[in-house]
């Protein structure tokens, strides 16, 4: 039951996006169309999971063990570098017309303050390792819902007749902000 | 800028093992200069927001904590106060499940005898310009507003329900439910009180 | 380029936040107050310029593979450092920032500067561009959290202006940070365009 509420929690009533504010920058830079937004939750997800296992791992076997908990930051974000670095010759082998498609996004995935944010929610949290999981899991699908619904409205912004100084990225931002009002209305299910 | 260093697999990874080196020297050395001030910064969150609900104290409430469990597995938190050697007050740490977004945290002070000195929110989620009035809405001044008013009341004499339900306080205009979790964990903070009082001083 | 228009170009022609994009999600995460705003940029400003010095002087004996993990564990050891230092001196701001403070390792400003700038140019120079993109980010994130906490509660800085039942909660939450920003960006725009 518990799994539930973590889930539900994650992915719509504390949306990682739209109400945490992590992951903005792929939001605003990779949401143009609906098909690469979708390749980059994929992208999202296997290393959002991933590094949250490790670094739990991490951190309860090596930086509480050794009361170096200070190394956090350093250790977790080594830790996520190197995975979008593994993601990457993967995807290379594996699809390379997705390697294409998500480009210079994909080393951008480093950055993405969504996978370091959960990382370190997680261990704020205290959440067992099964928690993490799930968690992690929730939280990338989140991301990718807010990322796929973002995209779809703004396939239909480009349409729009708009004053100039609206066009782009203040547009978005305002229709970002609708979104997240609309998933306020999630408050109070859990 | 100026020559570039080859990319040989040794390179590589003896610049990255060295650059990490110093920087996780640099660090414990610095954590180590920070960590009283961290643990003094912590303390005296605690305290302040011990200091905020009893009457004055000499002594350190921290240091004389003592928790009770509860069914939910979370544990109240008791904090005497003493003056000399005097009991003048007790913070509660207590909680409730039932807030409109889950868990609300309140730090309540009693008296001796029960009656309600002060109290202050700690930690909730409940619906920003609504719920959150908790804060000040159950202590305001305005002898207008007396019957919202939870300070000086003693839970033996006061129902302190909803006057909807048929208490004696008044709920937070449109929060019912948030000022319903709110009484209810101010109540159980005085049940669990009272028991710790009768099976005798701390 | 001459020192005075590196340092003054991070407040306006590139700015973080209202021209290169960079840095959204603090921007948006603690603006719902000015001091929130503030504290965060300088954290922010002060993480920009130690690493900029470290990455400036110490690039080269770098092999380019490494060089972005390189870049990195320099730029976290720095946000662990006002992770700390704020921590012991500075406990209710450092709450108030919360998970945010790590975040700045990842804040996409910092890697950038690193690797466009300090990377590729002397100290003197990388200082003043840490300061400047530095101070411009702190501007821009005082600006969208004055307007966030102005007409959500009323206040600026803590100093109340009008009442708080006279707020619209809506700019101190979430959507309301988007908003803000989508128009404090027009808004600038428009002006820039003059």
């Amino acid at each position: 039951m518990e799994f539930i509420i973590i889930i539900i929690s994650a992915i719509f009533v504390n949306n990682v996006v739209l109400a945490q504010f992590l992951g903005i920058c792929p939001f605003l830079g990779v949401s143009k169309k609906v098909s690469t937004a979708v390749g980059m939750t994929g992208a999202v997800t296997f290393v959002m999971i991933l590094a949250t296992i490790v670094t739990y791992l991490i951190q309860k076997y090596i930086l509480d063990a050794f009361g170096i908990g200070f190394m956090q930051t350093i250790s977790f974000i080594l830790v996520i570098a190197s995975l979008v670095q593994l993601v990457e010759i993967m995807l290379k082998k594996v699809s390379p017309p997705l390697y294409q498609a998500l480009g210079v996004f994909l080393p951008l995935i480093t950055t993405n303050c969504a996978i370091l944010g959960v990382a370190i929610m997680t261990i704020q949290k205290d959440y067992s390792l099964l928690e993490a999981v799930v968690f992690s899991g929730a939280s990338a699908i989140g991301f990718g819902l807010a990322l796929v619904l973002f995209a779809g409205l703004r396939e239909h912004l480009d349409l729009v007749d708009l004053p100039k100084g609206m066009k782009g990225a203040p547009a978005a931002l305002v229709v970002a902000g609708l979104l997240a009002m609309a998933f306020m209305g999630f408050s109070g299910i859990v | 800028m100026a020559a570039k260093k080859e990319s040989t697999f040794i390179n590589m990874v003896l610049v990255l093992f060295i650059v990490t080196l110093v920087a996780s020297a640099a660090l414990g050395g610095l954590y180590e200069l920070t960590k009283e001030p961290i643990a003094k910064a912590k303390l005296a969150k605690k305290l302040k927001a011990i200091k905020e609900v009893v009457p004055a104290f000499d002594n350190n409430p921290s240091e004389d904590m003592y928790e009770v469990e509860m069914p939910t597995g979370d544990k109240l938190e008791f904090y005497p106060a003493k003056k000399g050697n005097e009991l003048v007050g007790t913070a509660v740490k207590t909680f409730t499940t039932n807030g409109f977004s889950g868990y609300i945290w309140v730090m309540v002070g009693f008296k001796p005898d029960g009656t309600i000195n002060n109290y202050s929110v700690l930690e909730h989620k409940e619906t920003p310009g609504l719920g959150t009035k908790m804060e000040p809405w159950f202590k305001q001044t305005d002898p207008a507003k007396a019957s919202c008013v939870i300070l000086d009341k003693n839970p033996r004499t006061s129902n302190l329900t909803v006057s909807k339900d048929g208490g004696d306080v008044d709920a937070i205009t449109a929060a019912t439910i948030s000022s319903r979790a709110f009484l209810e964990a101010v109540q159980t903070a005085y049940n669990e009180y009272t028991k710790q009082m009768k099976g005798g001083t701390k | 380029m001459t020192n005075k228009e590196n340092f003054l170009k991070g407040f306006f022609r590139e700015n973080a936040v209202f021209t290169l994009l960079l840095g959204m999600c603090p921007a948006l995460g603690v603006t719902s107050s000015a001091i929130n705003g503030l504290g965060m940029g300088l954290a922010t400003t002060f993480v920009l310029i130690m690493s900029n010095i470290f990455i400036s002087i110490f690039s080269s004996f770098i092999p380019d593979k490494v060089k972005i993990p390189s870049f990195i564990v320099i730029i976290a050891a720095f946000v662990t450092m006002v992770d700390l230092i704020m921590a012991g001196y500075a406990p209710a701001l450092h709450e108030q920032l919360g998970v945010f403070i790590p975040l700045i390792v990842v804040n996409c400003l910092v890697l950038g500067r690193a690797e466009a700038f300090a990377s590729k140019n002397q100290i003197v120079p990388s200082i003043i561009d840490g300061l400047s993109m530095g101070l411009g980010f702190s501007m821009a994130l005082s600006m969208l959290g004055a307007v966030r906490e102005l007409l959500g509660a009323g206040k600026v800085f803590g100093i109340t202006i009008f009442n708080e039942n006279y707020g619209m909660l809506i700019f101190v939450l979430a959507p309301g940070a988007f908003i803000a920003l989508g128009y404090l960006i027009a808004f600038i725009n428009k002006l820039r365009k003059v």
